[in-house]
């Protein structure tokens, strides 16, 4: 681990391992959507319930994104690594990608089911939220010039936000919303079919790969470029002192 | 016939264009990365911390 988090030793590691994460989450999300396809109807959705394939790991993937934001937004602030916030940095527009899917997918589910595209409960509210929030995170690192005297401040405002993580889990359970409440993770065990809770759980498993390999190469053209700043600006140094 | 078969199409079409475009995306980007990793190479810019 010690290892991994030296950007030489992760360059050459993921090198190797970007192959392997694509094709593995390309065939995952292959076997998601082919036991999709062939589970059976919703006694009252119908069809309609294919959206649940989609939108629920989006949903789960935005939230998880985030934490991994605020986890490497710790490692910023407390052991000022490069990584961390290389890590953060390169998590937030695929997290604000996957918030969207979930907006969209779930206003394209909420139309047919429950009449409208739209309600400002507690849930959806709190995921725009969450989506604003990714907003904020790449607006703020955009501000800077420098990547390293962005870190801390995008880290603070990271953490700020990690509360509202905790209030999308939970919003149903504590308000009274249009939304459904948990029916995988709970404590008395899921709600739902197993022959509609296996295809989902491997459309989950196939969003988390892709997004595993979708961060890492993220990670991966972040590191590059801050390379190619430092010596572009050494560069440039170089040039002004011969002068 | 499916039941709200558009709103099916359009929610797996919105899926697809955003998770391929994100793709496209990281993948472009680490092409231009490389490219300019080579061409300050090329003018014989080294990093500090570079291996030798």
């Amino acid at each position: 681990m010690i290892e991994l988090a030296n950007p030489t030793r992760f360059m050459a590691l993921s090198e190797r391992l970007m192959p392997w994460l694509w094709a593995v989450a390309a065939l995952t999300c292959a076997i998601g959507l082919f036991l999709a396809f062939r589970a059976p109807a919703d006694y009252q959705q119908g069809q309609t319930v294919l959206i649940m394939y989609i939108h629920v790991p989006a949903a789960w993937l935005s939230m998880m994104c985030y934490s991994i934001i605020a986890i490497s937004s710790v490692g910023t602030l407390v052991w000022r690594h490069p990584l961390a916030d290389v890590s953060a940095k390169a998590a937030a527009p695929i997290g604000a990608a996957f918030t969207f899917l979930a907006l969209v997918t779930g206003s394209l589910w909420g139309k047919p089911m429950w009449g409208t595209w739209w309600v400002w409960d507690a849930r959806l509210t709190s995921v725009l939220i969450l989506f604003l929030m990714y907003l904020g995170l790449i607006a703020l690192w955009r501000a800077f010039d420098d990547p390293s005297r962005a870190a801390r401040p995008v880290a603070i405002l990271a953490l700020v936000g990690f509360v509202n993580v905790p209030i999308i889990k939970f919003s149903v359970d504590w308000w009274n919303t249009l939304h459904q409440p948990a029916s995988v993770f709970r404590l008395d065990g899921p709600t739902i079919d197993n022959a509609m809770l296996w295809p989902l759980l491997a459309m989950g498993i196939g969003y988390t790969l892709l997004f595993f390999a979708l961060h890492v190469a993220a990670m991966r053209n972040e590191i590059m470029r801050r390379r190619v700043r430092a010596m572009r600006v050494k560069a440039a140094g170089a040039l002004v002192a011969a002068e | 016939m499916i039941s709200h078969l558009g709103f099916i199409v359009a929610a797996y079409s919105v899926t697809a264009a955003v998770l391929l475009g994100l793709v496209v995306w990281v993948i472009a980007d680490g092409r231009t990365q490389k490219a300019a990793l080579a061409e300050l190479d090329r003018r014989g810019v080294r990093r500090s911390a570079a291996p030798r």
